[in-house]
């Protein structure tokens, strides 16, 4: 379909782009990759008033080392994130999410930052944001803040970004010691949205787990972490037996939603396999 | 552009002239399709072109009881806006050309509803503006009330007792009932009998799920006024029967519009319509005399373009306890949706003939009822009719294996026509042509590495591995090369089966070959122009092939039903011939030779005996196009034309074998191989041939395991997008173990029997037979289609089918006895 009419800026700067928002009246959209939004204008279920084009706001791009951090700007492309030989080394879990996005026509496009800002529960990256512990810089009319993704996902589609706000970057702790790492995603057909996924980082420390970090896709409005897993796999034994058994309990706390896919109890069963699959192939069984 | 190299042929001396014939020639047609750099519908721009844009139906069904459209009309850039009561008097109906019975009730299909409308996505109101977006735009400000009406969605509700009619004008939600019973057509004994005197009955119920033809292009048309004259661009799959169609629903006379289908991309019978928005554009240019053009977007497209499948099956089979069958009961539930198209009423019937495949009952009954819903209509989806007949037969022989205790393959070879019975009249009272189903059938074995895979089928069902592995057959065929004209006189088809085709001579001895067969993605040009270099012995590269436009290709049915190579490339040779025998005559004049001296080969004619003395037929076109010197009493032309008609259909038939892994921790099938071998009759070109074969498999797998059409109870198409609605990609399909087996098809001079539909036909029971296969042992009976990973869980887990998707709940309940056993079984196997 056709989009309604709309006011459009292109700013270069991020300075730019505040004043272009500010200005933009009642409804203003940021524009990133547009690999969701311009779908959701053009079925319009979205008619912004203004578009504000991020796509020359060169600042935003790229993936830097800030210390014990790597710091990816929103505008960074899942193309560029893939091949980023910095993800690669420190937050390979990212690429592995990354990879399982959409298709290559979409990767080109498609932001780091959009992924995250428009929040939808069954998008990849959100889980492997929250089970990474990552940070969200957030530039807006009265200077820079910095929220955890803990408190960004805040709802269905709704994040901590206020209006007039912009996601500037998105820092992600080194993680040091033995960790291994794996995305499972499940979804009917290559392309397609996950129906549930786990994303899990692991610890090992002489035969056992020192420590799990357990981000759940689509298991609920925001993305999750599986607590009562996490917490069971402090200290076990990497063993086979001991992951099944707190892979369990994987779904305690989620409230999935019924759908065409799967149903909210079909969910909660996936959840539980998946996290026994990407545990143990994160802790490299 | 990239430049290909032609793989060489296979066979063939360096003396004899290469034949074309059998040579996987690289498509002609290629570059410019998937570059998109050529004459797409919706690439026209016309001077003074506007735009038309379709205010759809919200409500499956109500009255529409207010309708303003003052704003839009007021709206910048718009030209015109029209509701159903504008076009009221001129709209005429959609054609229905398939009346299957003589009672067959037909409520009318008017373009844009009037005063009520009979599913979600109906016209309401159209917009014409200078821009696509200004008319897109000034739907947004028409106001329209609907009284909403009950809905009908479910077929055995819509035809219970007391049920809410989908038509006023109805006195039921029933359409037709169709009934071929072979002890009263004499082709087979009584029915009912063979059922009391079986040993074994065993019952099933199946659901073919409807399916969304997803064409790549959307459909597009772009009408031009040109005094009492129009010409319609469409991205049809039949220009010639929507000349007559919309010159008959118009009134506009037949030969003031010329219909052209330039390159289409895609169709899949999802283009072989008449579209309500051809008929609109067509009236709205009528009125303002200015050019209009209409692009579906995707949303559109899957709302509104017909839909396909969407059956019920009831299926009893009847046997001995050795395994031989006796007898074959059919029960269908055939959803038309709200209106009847082009061939809504007639897919089911079509398939009718094809339910008792390659398996010798002695008796057969077929029923049918046609049945209105609130939904949009079904028709034609590659194989209409025949694959949801071949899935039924397929599916209730694996059943009956089952309650037998035989191995599948076995109880198919007790029971299927041998090598040596052709041609074979079936209880359906079909002539197959030619085949050998046991060679295709250790063939596919081989390919697939048969024995290897049951050894692991077995391992890792002894360790009770999580991931279960099944194998399941399809044996199939189907009756393509649509068709000979006076059998579908005596089904009641509005049309014949003919199709037509010219050749023209030029002057520098290149050809053009005019041919009826419009394709659209088929590969026609290459096909053809392989068909025409053998016959007349002109290089492949001198061949034109025009199609498409009625003012060119005058005559011609189009493309459809695996008919284009068997009838449209029949015509082709058949008009070679012509020019052939034209061109004898007058070579014999210039070389002083009796014809009957003459000899025809690699596109000369020579004289025998004497040596030196020849020519070619390209120089002929170049003589006569002088005409200086030709004999008295015949034409200067050695252009000919031929319309062939078969006398039969073509039966291609073939053995298809799926091994499927199944993850019963998460319900996740995966194919882990895929062998088929197909018998299409000769093979003109084995690529092209390779390609329909991958296409079709792709697209038989995707009703097995990924395509439906889900609405919620209120109608609405709930897999609206293709976020929704899935269709697999290269990453989701196997690698496919391809062969073939070569029976040539005795009706036609090709020996060609078809191969557009085979693997979509074949492919969709042997996934399903594997899958459960797989998973049989764990207490499994059917899974409902597709076979969702969800369901294949709860199948595996709580038992039962899998049941319907969380917003169809409510049909759920209705699905039962597919899993229970055989009511009225009265043996049966432990
Ligand atoms: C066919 C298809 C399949 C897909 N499959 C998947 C999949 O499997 N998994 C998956 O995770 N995703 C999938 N996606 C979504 C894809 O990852 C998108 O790229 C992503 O969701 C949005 O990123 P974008 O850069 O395109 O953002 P846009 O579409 O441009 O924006 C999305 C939203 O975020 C807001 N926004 C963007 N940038 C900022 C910013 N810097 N600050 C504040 N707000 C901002 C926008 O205003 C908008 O509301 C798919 C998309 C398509 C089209």
């Amino acid at each position: 379909m056709i989009p309604a009419p709309f006011a459009y800026a292109r700013p270069t700067t991020v300075d730019e782009a505040l004043q272009a928002i500010a200005d933009g009246g009642e409804d203003v959209k940021i524009l990133a990759g547009g690999q969701s939004l311009i779908p959701v204008m053009r079925l319009r279920l979205a008619a912004p008033e203004t578009v504000v084009d991020l796509d020359r706001v060169d600042e935003l791009r790229g993936v830097r080392e800030d210390g014990d951090a790597l710091v990816i700007g929103a505008m960074t492309t899942h193309a560029d994130v893939l091949h980023d030989p910095l993800i690669g080394q420190y937050a390979p879990l990212i690429a592995q999410a990354t990879e399982t996005v959409a298709d290559r026509q979409v990767r080109r496009r498609g932001t780091f930052g959009g992924a995250l800002a428009h929040a939808d529960p069954a998008g990849d990256l959100p889980s492997v944001a929250l089970a990474l512990d990552a940070e969200f810089v957030i530039a807006g009319p009265n200077g820079r803040r910095t929220v955890p993704a803990a408190d960004f996902f805040v709802d269905y589609l709704t994040t901590a970004l206020e209006e007039g706000e912009l996601l500037v970057e998105i820092r992600v702790p080194k993680l040091a010691g033995q960790w291994g790492m794996r995305y499972e995603k499940f979804n009917r057909v290559a392309q397609a949205w996950s129906i549930v996924a786990v994303a899990a980082a692991v610890r090992r420390e002489d035969g056992h787990i020192a420590e799990a970090r357990i981000g759940l896709t689509n298991m609920g409005p925001t993305p999750l972490r599986a607590r009562a897993t996490e917490a069971a796999l402090a200290g076990a034994e990497a063993s086979a037996e001991a992951i099944a058994a707190a892979a369990r309990s994987a779904a305690e706390g989620t409230s999935p939603s019924s759908d065409l896919n799967g149903q909210a109890d079909y969910r909660e069963h996936l959840a539980q396999v998946l996290t026994r699959r990407a545990v143990s192939a994160a802790a490299g069984l | 552009m990239t430049v290909t190299e032609e793989p060489q042929a296979a066979s063939g001396t360096d003396t004899a002239p290469q034949k074309e014939i059998g040579q996987a020639r690289r498509r002609k047609e290629d570059a410019r399709l998937i570059t998109g750099r050529t004459t797409w519908t919706d690439n026209m721009v016309l001077p003074g072109m506007l735009h038309m844009a379709v205010l759809r139906s919200p409500v499956a069904h109500g009255r529409i009881t207010a309708l303003d459209v003052t704003a839009a009309k007021e709206a910048p850039n718009v030209v015109a806006v029209y509701t159903g009561r504008d076009l009221a008097e001129e709209q005429g109906s959609i054609p229905c050309a398939w009346p299957v019975t003589p009672d067959m009730v037909n409520p009318g299909h008017p373009s844009i509803a009037v005063d009520q409308v009979n599913h979600v996505g109906e016209a309401v109101a159209i917009v014409i503006g200078r821009s696509r977006s200004a008319a897109a735009d000034a739907l947004e400000l028409i106001d329209v009330d609907y009284e909403p009406l009950p809905v009908v969605l479910d077929m055995e509700e819509a035809i219970a007792e007391g049920a809410p009619l989908v038509h006023d004008s109805t006195e039921s939600n029933r359409s037709y009932h169709f009934v071929f019973d072979a002890g009263e057509a004499g082709t087979g004994s009584d029915t009912e009998q063979a059922f009391a005197d079986a040993e074994v009955v065993v019952s099933r119920r199946f659901v073919q799920q409807r399916l969304i033809p997803a064409f790549m292009e959307p459909r597009s048309v772009v009408v031009q006024p040109q005094g009492d004259n129009y010409t319609m661009w469409s991205a049809t799959q039949i220009p010639h029967i929507l000349r007559v169609m919309a010159a008959m629903v118009t009134g506009i006379p037949e030969h003031k519009l010329r219909v052209v289908a330039p390159d289409v991309g895609g169709g899949f019978g999802g283009k072989l319509q008449v579209n309500p928005e051809e008929i609109l554009a067509l009236l709205v240019a009528r009125r303002l005399g200015k050019p209009i053009k209409w692009t579906e977007t995707r949303s559109e497209s899957l709302m509104t373009a017909h839909h396909g499948r969407d059956q019920i099956q009831y299926v009893d089979v009847a046997a001995d306890r050795e395994g031989n069958v006796k007898g074959l009961r059919v029960r269908l539930l055939a959803d038309m949706g709200a209106y009847l198209r082009l061939i809504t009423p007639g897919v089911p019937a079509l398939g009718a003939f094809m339910f008792p495949g390659i398996y010798k009952f002695g008796a057969y009954r077929f029923e049918c009822d046609g049945i209105f819903t609130n939904k949009v209509p079904t028709d034609a989806y590659r194989g209409a009719g025949r694959p949801e007949a071949t899935f039924a037969v397929e599916r209730i022989m694996d059943e009956l294996a089952v309650e037998l205790g035989m191995d599948p393959l076995e109880l198919r070879r007790k029971n299927w026509i041998n090598a040596d019975e052709f041609p074979f009249t079936t209880v359906a009272g079909l002539a197959y042509d030619s085949g050998d189903y046991e060679t295709a059938t250790q063939e596919a074995l081989r390919l697939l590495g048969y024995d290897e895979l049951r050894e692991e089928q077995r391992r890792r069902r002894e360790s009770n591995d999580p991931v279960q592995l099944g194998i399941g057959f399809s044996t199939f065929t189907e009756m393509c090369g649509l068709a000979p004209s006076r059998v579908l006189g005596s089904l009641s088809f509005g049309a014949g089966g003919w199709e037509h085709a010219s050749i023209r001579m030029l002057p520098t001895g290149k050809v053009e070959v005019v041919t009826g067969s419009t394709p659209h993605g088929q590969g026609h040009e290459t096909a053809w122009s392989q068909l025409v270099a053998d016959s007349l012995g002109v290089p492949f590269e001198d061949v034109e092939v025009l199609h498409g436009d009625t003012a060119i290709a005058s005559r011609g049915l189009d493309t459809y039903g695996s008919r284009s190579l068997v009838v449209g490339g029949s015509a082709v040779v058949k008009a070679a011939d012509k020019v052939i025998a034209k061109a004898r005559k007058i070579a014999a004049h210039l070389l002083e030779a009796s014809e009957d001296d003459l000899e025809f080969s690699g596109g000369k004619f020579s004289v025998r005996g004497t040596p030196g003395a020849s020519l070619g037929i390209q120089e002929i076109a170049l003589a006569i196009f002088a005409a200086h010197d030709y004999p008295e009493g015949i034409e200067p032309s050695i252009d000919a034309e031929a319309t062939f008609d078969p006398e039969n259909f073509s039966f291609p038939h073939g053995t298809h074998i799926c091994a499927m892994e199944v993850d019963t921790e998460t319900g996740f099938v995966k194919i882990r191989k895929y062998a088929c071998v197909d018998d299409v009759g000769t093979i003109v070109n084995p690529l092209i041939v390779e390609g329909q074969v991958h296409g079709g498999l792709a697209q038989g797998i995707a009703q097995a395991l990924y395509e439906e059409a889900v609405y919620d109870a209120d109608g609405n198409l709930t897999t609206g997008t293709f976020v929704d609605y899935l269709l697999p990609s290269a990453a989701d399909l196997p690698h496919f173990d391809t062969g073939n087996t070569v029976h040539e098809a005795p009706g036609n001079p090709i020996g060609a029997k078809g191969v557009g539909e085979a693997g979509c036909i074949a492919s969709t029971p042997a996934v399903v037979n594997a899958a459960l296969d797989a998973v049989r042992h764990l207490g499994v009976a059917d899974i409902r289609m597709p076979l969702t990973p969800e369901r294949v869980w709860r199948a595996v887990h709580a038992g039962g089918d899998g049941g319907d998707r969380a917003p169809d709940r409510t049909n759920a309940q209705a699905v039962d006895s597919a899993q229970a056993p055989a009511a009225g079984s009265q043996g049966g196997v432990q």
